[in-house]
Order: structure tokens, then C-alpha cells, then sequence
């Protein structure tokens, strides 16, 4: 019998309101899950900038982020630890919030930038600039931007076919991402160890010695593509229902589509940019925001916080989990993400939905 | 319906790339009526159907929506006027009835308005026209096929246009779901004055529902008209390759075909 019954707001039954209830009730719990996962990013954010060679009380953390804290604490929190931990939740969010878009737009769970090769396509370059070009700090990161969008491009060009579906992206994607990390292979044998190691970190994605310099150049580029991302999600929810019925609802298909994937592309190349190809937070955030938001809908603003956590709750993890040697945040995000991928594959193939 | 809107081809022609599929097609859909394109597989009533809704862009000549070429106006604004039900449309994974039915408002709402009070509003009257309001909250992959159907087809009413546009709605339905569905057409039809085209796969209730009939074959018209004068035995073996008799259906009056095959044959 009609779920609504049980729900009824009061005795007022007209048609509108039970078509305005029904939509309430999604907006509400998508509404809470993005206060919750506000609060909670704030709170690890809190932990993270708490500890380090000195402990800071959580308290005097708060303090000093709204200016009340002394000195030298306050130099601690906001000089120190502040841009690392800044840097943490714009590169997450930013990743999160791409591969949510790429991977409602190609109706496909692997699809994700750090999958289809476009990461890859950043370290390349970043690996030939540094290693061969003798490149580093701002021009490294320019370089992996402009080797994200390169990608891309070629990407859709190759799986261009009257066209572009999500199935077909995926393969060239993936053919890509495997040409593109032999490039970086052959790049560190052919280099001597000492650069290949600085490269090594550079490719495993490391918060480490973030300055406000990186918040600096990150913070602006993503306070402008992340206002993109929302307006152009009003596409994605049409284009989810498959290209003939988004053409019929007035959207032009390919325009649209372009612009959302310039959009994602460039959001995944600044992260990249500013802290390496930090693995698997693009491809896991999207899901993991989906099932909390009530699997309904696109949930880009949630995708970016479960970013912002996951990368924040990882650079935690890799500073003060291991002991006293610190790991770059890459090997935590790939420890979390890679069983995940296999558990997709495994399932995907399963259920017959081919990935 | 407060206004009424034109629609007709002149010289279409609609290919896959060197293919051509539609050829030379000049065809007046005759507002406030229901027009039904029946004809054999791959005759190119679907792809007639998709340039209709501008979907594919002609090789020559074009389609005119009120006398002006549909390709040169905003697609928004022709989407406020015309809908389309595509064959298979996608329901994203766990998405709820009434959240599905709301994505097409689309075109009622802008970068800035969002959703409105007039937006539940229709997308109440879909529900409540397809008879579909009490599943208003389930997750459309728990329906059945014909619970689907109607979801879909409130979703292209809740677009709220003159003009309905649909390709085989009644495919993967059994034969009291598709009685149903085209029904719910006719009373879109005579209610609210919608032009509604449809293609259909099956001869008998096409010749029963339609006010307008369009038999395809090869790209081209065979045979347009009323059913009764439309649909005779020579045309339907022109069109179909199959010999037929064509008797008074004993419910509608309308043509009913009766295929003759190779065996079971009494006469």
C-alpha cells in the first residue's frame, strides 16, 4: 500500500503536498548527511591540527582558528599546520567532487579520473618536467595541470564516436593510464636514484611541507570551479537519465557534456597539481557519499566533503599511525581504495552490469 | 490546452551516416490529434520519430515546430513545448518516483529558480494522470514493467507540453498493461487537447487508438490516413511482406489485421 500514508504531514492529503513530502523527506537526509560530514571533517580537521612534535589541546585549536588563541600556539595552528591541513581538504574535495561528475556522466562506477588515466596523464608530465627538464616547485605543478587537460583531451578524441559513451571512455581511459605509467617507468630507470626518489614522492601524493603559498594558487581555483561544478550539476541530473531523454528535456547533450568534463578535468588537475596523483579519493568519495545521501540523485556537495575527509583523515593517519616515520598520504588513500576497486570488479562482473 | 502548436516536415531526409533512413518525408501532424507510425522493423519509424524531436539533425529538408525550423529555436524552449518518451530511457540506480517525474520540470526552471510549489504542482497532475500518486516515494527499480511505463510517461507529462512525442510505449508490456497505457494516452488526448504521436509495434491497436495513421516502409509513407481507409490488405502486405485478411474489429469497428501464415490455414 502507498508509503506516503505513514508519513502524511497532518491531515492534508492533496496530491501537491504528498509530491512535496516525498521530495522533502530526500532533501532532508541529504540535507543532514552534508551537515554531518561538515562537522566531522571540522572535528578531524581539529584533531589533525591538534597533534604533531607539539601537542595542542583540541580546544586551544578552535580557539586559535577564530583568531582567540596566544601566540606562539596560534603560530603553531595557523602558520605551521594550518595550510597542510587546508591544502588536505581543497585538493579531497576537489578530487571527490571530479569523480563524482565523471562518473555519474559516463553511468559508470570506473570511470573515475584516477582510473581513466587522466592522474597519470599529470604525472607523466610532472615526472618528465622534473626528471628531464630539471623543473620543480610551481612549474612541476603547472606542468601535471597541463598534462591533466592534455589527457583529457586526448581521451575523449580517441573515444570519440559520433559521440562519447561511458563504457568506451573507460577502455581508452584505462589503455591510456597504462601508456602513460610505462612513460613514468622508463622515465626513473632512466634517471639517477636521487631524483627518481624526489619524483617517487611526488607520484605517490604527499601533503608534506604544504605552505599557504599552495592554499594561495588551490584555494582560488577551486573557490571558482567548485561554484561551476554545482550550477552544471543541474545537466548531470538530466544526462543521467540517458542522452535521448536530456536531448528531448532540452539540454544540449554534447555541450553540456564538455563542459561538465572541462569542469571535472580541471578540478582533478589542480589537486593533482598541488599534492600529486593522490590515489583512489576521486574514485571512492562518490559512492561512498551516494550511499550515505540515500543513493538518490547526484550528491556533488556531499562527493566533495567525503573527499575532503578521506583525504584529511588519511594525511592523519600517514603523519601519526606509522610510528615515527611519516608515510606519504598516497600509500593510506591506496591501502583504503584498492580493496574497494577489487570489491567492484568482483561485484560489477556478478551482477552483469560489465563495469 | 491554452495554446496549440504546430508541427510538420517538409523534405526530410534523416541518415546514420551515409545510410539514409528517412527519405523525402513531408507529413502534417494533425494538432489535438493522436497520430500512430506503424511499419516493420528497422522501416525508420524511431528515426523519423527522434528527428521529429530534433533529436537527430536532417540531411536535407527539416521539421517546423509553429512554421519555424525546430533546429534553429533554443532547445529549452522547444522542450517546453514538445516532449519526448525515448524507447529506453535510464532510471539512475535508487532514484524515487517522484524525484524522477520532478526531472521533467527541467525546462520550466532556470540557473537561479529552482524548484517551485508549481513544480510539485505538476508533477502531482502527472501522478495523479497516470494513476501512479501512492507510489509517489518507492524506488523505481522495486516496480513493476507497467508501473515503469507509467512513471515514464508521467515524467514526460509532468514537461507539461502540447505536444507528446513516444516510441513504443507499450513494448515489454503485456496486453492489458498496453491497453492500459494507450487508454491513458486517448485521455490525455480528448482531456487536455495534447497532440500525442506514437510508434507502435502492434497493427490492431493502432489501427483501434489512432486518429491519424502513418504506414512506413523503407523510409518512406506507404499509406496516411483514417485507419478505415488507411489500412487495407494490399497495403498491410506492401508494408509488412505478409499476406493478411482485414476484417471489422468486433469491439472498435476499426481495421483489424489477421496475418496469414504458411500453416493453419482454414480458407
Amino acid at each position: 500500500m502507498a508509503t506516503y500514508l505513514g508519513h502524511r504531514p497532518g491531515a492534508d492529503r492533496s496530491p501537491r503536498v504528498v509530491v512535496a513530502w516525498a521530495r522533502r523527506r530526500r532533501r532532508a537526509r541529504v540535507a543532514t548527511v552534508t551537515l554531518a560530514l561538515a562537522a566531522v571533517c571540522f572535528a578531524v580537521l581539529c584533531v589533525s591540527l591538534s597533534l604533531g612534535d607539539v601537542d595542542v589541546p583540541v580546544l586551544d585549536v578552535a580557539r586559535s582558528l577564530f583568531g582567540a588563541g596566544d601566540g606562539g600556539i596560534g603560530y603553531i595552528v595557523n602558520e605551521l599546520r594550518l595550510p597542510r591541513a587546508l591544502v588536505a581538504i581543497l585538493a579531497g574535495g576537489a578530487f571527490g567532487l571530479s569523480g563524482a561528475i565523471f562518473q555519474t556522466l559516463m553511468h559508470n562506477p570506473l570511470a573515475s579520473p584516477d582510473i581513466i588515466g587522466i592522474t597519470a596523464g599529470a604525472s607523466a608530465a610532472a615526472v618528465l618536467g622534473l626528471l628531464s627538464f630539471g623543473l620543480d616547485g610551481f612549474a612541476v605543478s603547472a606542468v601535471a595541470f597541463a598534462g591533466a587537460l592534455a589527457t583529457a583531451a586526448a581521451i575523449y578524441l580517441l573515444a570519440w564516436r559520433k559521440g562519447v559513451t561511458g563504457y568506451r571512455l573507460v577502455l581508452v581511459g584505462i589503455a591510456m593510464a597504462a601508456m602513460l605509467t610505462s612513460v613514468v617507468s622508463y622515465s626513473l630507470t632512466r634517471t639517477d636514484v636521487y631524483d627518481a626518489r624526489q619524483a617517487l614522492v611526488w607520484l605517490t601524493g604527499s601533503l608534506n611541507a604544504k605552505t599557504w603559498t599552495t592554499v594561495q594558487i588551490l584555494g582560488p581555483i577551486t573557490a571558482v570551479l567548485v561554484p561551476l561544478a554545482l550550477l552544471a550539476g543541474r545537466w548531470l541530473t538530466t544526462l543521467q537519465l540517458g542522452d535521448n531523454a536530456a536531448w528531448a528535456l532540452g539540454v544540449s547533450v554534447e555541450r553540456c557534456r564538455m563542459g561538465l568534463i572541462v569542469v571535472a578535468v580541471a578540478l582533478v588537475g589542480a589537486a593533482t597539481a598541488a599534492v600529486g596523483p593522490v590515489a583512489f579519493v576521486a574514485f571512492v568519495s562518490g559512492p561512498i557519499a551516494r550511499r550515505l545521501a540515500g543513493d538518490n540523485g547526484i550528491a556533488l556537495v556531499p562527493s566533495a566533503l567525503v573527499g575532503a575527509l578521506v583525504l584529511t583523515a588519511a594525511d592523519l593517519a600517514a603523519q601519526r599511525a606509522f610510528g615515527a616515520g611519516q608515510l606519504p598520504v598516497g600509500v593510506v588513500t591506496s591501502i583504503v581504495g584498492a580493496p574497494y576497486l577489487l570489491w567492484l570488479l568482483a561485484n560489477t562482473n556478478r551482477v552483469g552490469r560489465g563495469g | 490546452m491554452s495554446e496549440e502548436h504546430r508541427l510538420h516536415t517538409r523534405g526530410l531526409t534523416l541518415a546514420y551516416g551515409q545510410r539514409p533512413v528517412v527519405t523525402d518525408l513531408s507529413i502534417d501532424i494533425p494538432t489535438g490529434k493522436i497520430t500512430v507510425i506503424v511499419g516493420a522493423n528497422a522501416c525508420g519509424k524511431s528515426t523519423f520519430l527522434r528527428g521529429l524531436a530534433r533529436l537527430l539533425t536532417p540531411r536535407s529538408g527539416a521539421v517546423y515546430l509553429d512554421g519555424k525550423e525546430i533546429h534553429t529555436l533554443p532547445t529549452k524552449s522547444v522542450a517546453a513545448k514538445l516532449g519526448l518518451l525515448p524507447q529506453s530511457p535510464v532510471a539512475p540506480d535508487g532514484i524515487r518516483v517522484a524525484d524522477l517525474v520532478g526531472r521533467g520540470r527541467y525546462p520550466h526552471q532556470g540557473w537561479f529558480r529552482n524548484w517551485s510549489a508549481a513544480d510539485d504542482e505538476a508533477v502531482a497532475d502527472a501522478l495523479v494522470a497516470t494513476g501512479t500518486l501512492d507510489l509517489a516515494s518507492r524506488p523505481v527499480d522495486e516496480l513493476s514493467g507497467g508501473q515503469r511505463q507509467r512513471i515514464w510517461i508521467a515524467m514526460a507529462l509532468a514537461q507539461d507540453t502540447d505536444l507528446l512525442l513516444l516510441d513504443e510505449p507499450t513494448t515489454f508490456l503485456d496486453v492489458s498493461h498496453q491497453v492500459e497505457v494507450l487508454d491513458l494516452l486517448t485521455d490525455l488526448n480528448r482531456n487536455d487537447g495534447k497532440t500525442i504521436v506514437i510508434v507502435l509495434h502492434d497493427l490492431n491497436l493502432a489501427c483501434r487508438y489512432a486518429d491519424h495513421l502513418i504506414a512506413m516502409k523503407d523510409g518512406t509513407i506507404v499509406a496516411e490516413g483514417v485507419a478505415a481507409d488507411a489500412v487495407t490488405e494490399e497495403m498491410v502486405t506492401t508494408v509488412f511482406g505478409m499476406p493478411c485478411r482485414v476484417v471489422p474489429d468486433p469491439v472498435s469497428r476499426t481495421p483489424m489485421v489477421v496475418p496469414i501464415g504458411r500453416h493453419h490455414s482454414a480458407v
